[in-house]
């Protein structure tokens, strides 16, 4: 059955692929070449050699506006008419903290915090909150019932139920009324070999990488820093991970 | 003690036809909201990112965990073997089938994408406790309908102690499940604690057997069928036993938060500090759902129908107030994500979020409620659910 439904997706991945690479290799080939050079073989399933995170370090000066602004223009949010302030989706968003004792205050970026063990998913009952191999935890949009078990469940507040019907959305990021989203980690450009769109806009303050890869910079900047998590008593072991909270 | 007989209720009457239009119109109406809600988006709603249930959710988890509480007279009788609940079973048994249809109408209604049902009920996802409960929902439809069957039909009755039984099981597991919904979420401090399953259970017993009785009481009433002290006496008892039963759980759930710091936040706010909410617990869920039903069924009011009617309708009236608390106020209580600290943000962190219920939520929610009734109206006539009399002399063993 599995083996089926693999020959099944890899036929059609290489079609839309090789359909993609056809019309690229024609119209663009500099594009196509510099894309493909860090990209994944889409051919092939995600491995769990690769565990993608990202290490935000709040102690430096940066003003994270920038990268809630890239990131509703990469996945096209903001585009809700009718919704309340409360209703509409924020993939990623700045909390202010303030330690009511000392007075210490600090700002972050907070969005899906792509758990190991993420509660999203052992909540919903169609598994249409997942969790890839590597690592990225995302809603599969076509299997979603809109339930919200899972906004029930993320200790973070990461996710967003989309409560009108929605225009003109990015193909790279499908959305549609009645089902749940949060941030994907731009899945959709890590698999093109790109950065995601927060992290290409934080000045270096966000650092993407493989955990798994101990001579990646993320795993060098937490051998020799340390990293924080939120919630860490949760027992989560998130892929975001902070310095300076 | 005469022979029981039971008998349809004439469905060719002025009144029956009354009240199919009744309640046929208030599911239809719930019908046609759950059709605003989802043509719109739910953006129509009170609901948000940050309440993202809403009164939909107090109606369909009062009216499944009545479902397994209406089945307990039914239990009472073939598991227990109190012969004088015997003639209340069926009604019982088929109640329970019509609550937790009425109350999974609500849930499908306000689903995201209600037209994705297929998806629901073939890709399962078996760690999710939504999961287990569409099986246990199922289950337990299949699970009575079995154990009717073995009463209603005469060759099968030896059959009904063991089907009896099964039920009882599955109907305490189902509880289990549907107050593990909420008990499993860490993330939030209202309801990160084992504790909400056997609260469940016994709100289930509580909720279910008041609405038993209005419907015992309505329905015996309109047929102009006897309807005796002793089973209405029996039953109300029992009913005061578990409302106070509910208290007791009540009062743990709120002294355990208390005494642990990382849960003091939620019992201060709902006890204290959460205006709607503390109103909903002091005044109508304890005031009114709790104190009030007892002193009427226990107090010299205790052997006037009328004033165990108004007893079970405080006890359901309670029963919202309580769910909205648990539901509603649950997720209106910030997550705490930095303890100890202030934080605020565009998302509404660190704020008590705001939500009022919408006229279609709450449409949607009496539908579910309409369902049931009808669902009844048309099981008494059609069938032999209810005795032609429940009169003293016929249900009393010791009746002269």
């Amino acid at each position: 059955m599995t083996s089926k439904i693999e020959k099944e997706d890899l036929s059609r991945r290489n079609f839309v692929f090789g359909s993609i690479a056809a019309a690229g290799l024609t119209v663009a080939p500099g594009v196509m070449l510099y894309q493909t050079a860090n990209a994944r073989d889409l051919s092939k399933p995600v491995s769990s050699k690769v565990r993608w995170g990202m290490l935000i370090d709040t102690t430096k000066d940066v003003d994270w506006n920038k990268c809630v602004e890239a990131c509703v223009k990469e996945h096209g949010l903001g585009n809700e008419e009718h919704s309340r302030a409360d209703q509409r989706t924020q993939y990623i968003r700045v909390v202010d903290v303030k330690n009511k004792t000392t007075g210490y205050s600090m700002s972050l970026p907070v969005m899906c915090q792509h758990c190991e063990k993420p509660p999203c998913v052992d909540v919903c009952p169609t598994g249409a909150s997942m969790k890839r191999e590597d690592g990225i935890v995302l809603v599969d949009r076509h299997r979603c019932i809109g339930c919200r078990y899972c906004m029930m469940a993320c200790p973070y507040k990461a996710r967003s139920f989309v409560h009108e019907t929605l225009t003109d959305q990015k193909t790279t990021t499908p959305r549609g009324k009645g089902c749940v989203e949060s941030c994907n980690m731009c899945v959709n450009r890590v698999d093109n070999g790109q950065l995601p769109a927060c992290v290409e806009v934080s000045e270096g303050a966000i650092v993407f990488g493989d955990l798994n890869d101990p001579e990646s910079d993320i795993s060098r900047l937490l051998a020799k820093h340390g990293g924080k998590q939120i919630r860490a008593d949760l027992k989560l072991n998130p892929g975001v991970q902070y310095q300076g909270i | 003690m005469k022979k029981l007989h039971f008998l349809e209720v004439e469905g060719n009457t002025k009144g029956f036809y009354t009240f199919l239009g009744i309640f046929g119109l208030i599911s239809l109406i719930g019908v046609l909201a759950a059709y605003y809600m989802e043509h719109h988006g739910h953006y129509v709603t009170g609901m948000s990112n940050q309440v993202v249930w809403g009164t939909p959710h107090v109606f369909a988890i009062f009216l499944i965990v009545a479902a397994s509480g209406a089945l307990n007279v039914a239990s009472i009788s073939s598991v227990f073997a109190k012969t004088a609940y015997k003639p209340l079973a069926r009604l019982s048994g088929m109640l329970a089938m019509a609550l937790l249809a009425g109350g999974l109408v609500v849930l499908l209604l306000d689903l995201g994408r209600p037209d994705r049902l297929i998806v629901a009920m073939t890709k399962f996802n078996f760690v999710s406790i939504f999961t287990w409960n569409i099986f246990l929902y199922t289950g337990f439809m299949g699970i009575v309908a079995i154990y009717l069957w073995t009463m209603m039909d005469r060759p099968y009755n030896n059959l009904t102690k063991k089907a009896g039984m099964l039920a009882f099981i599955w109907r305490l597991i189902l509880t289990t499940g549907t107050g593990s919904i909420f008990g499993f979420l860490i993330s939030r401090e209202a309801y990160d604690t084992a504790l909400l399953a056997p609260m469940f259970i016994i709100m289930s017993f509580s909720f279910g057997l008041a609405f038993f009785m209005l419907v015992l009481m309505a329905s015996y009433k309109y047929t102009d069928r006897p309807l005796g002290d002793y089973v209405i006496n029996r039953l109300k008892n029992l009913l005061g036993v578990f409302v106070a039963a509910v208290l007791y759980f009540v009062i743990v759930y709120h002294i355990t938060n208390l005494y642990s710091a990382d849960h003091r936040g939620i019992s201060a706010f709902v006890l204290s500090s959460g205006g709607i909410y503390t109103f909903l617990f002091w005044v109508v869920q304890i005031g009114l759902g709790t104190i009030l039903p007892l002193l009427l069924l226990y107090g010299p009011t205790g052997k006037n129908r009328t004033m165990i009617g108004l007893a079970s309708v405080l006890i359901i009236i309670g029963a919202f107030a309580q769910l909205y608390i648990i539901i509603i106020g649950g997720q209106a209580y910030p997550m705490v994500m930095f303890p100890g600290m202030e934080v605020s943000s565009s998302f509404y962190d660190g704020v008590v979020a705001s939500y009022a219920p919408s006229l279609p939520e709450v449409l949607l929610g009496l539908g579910g409620v309409g369902v049931t009734l009808l669902l009844v109206t048309i099981a008494v006539a059609a069938l032999k659910f209810l005795p032609a009399s429940l009169a003293d002399e016929v249900v009393d063993p010791h009746a002269k």
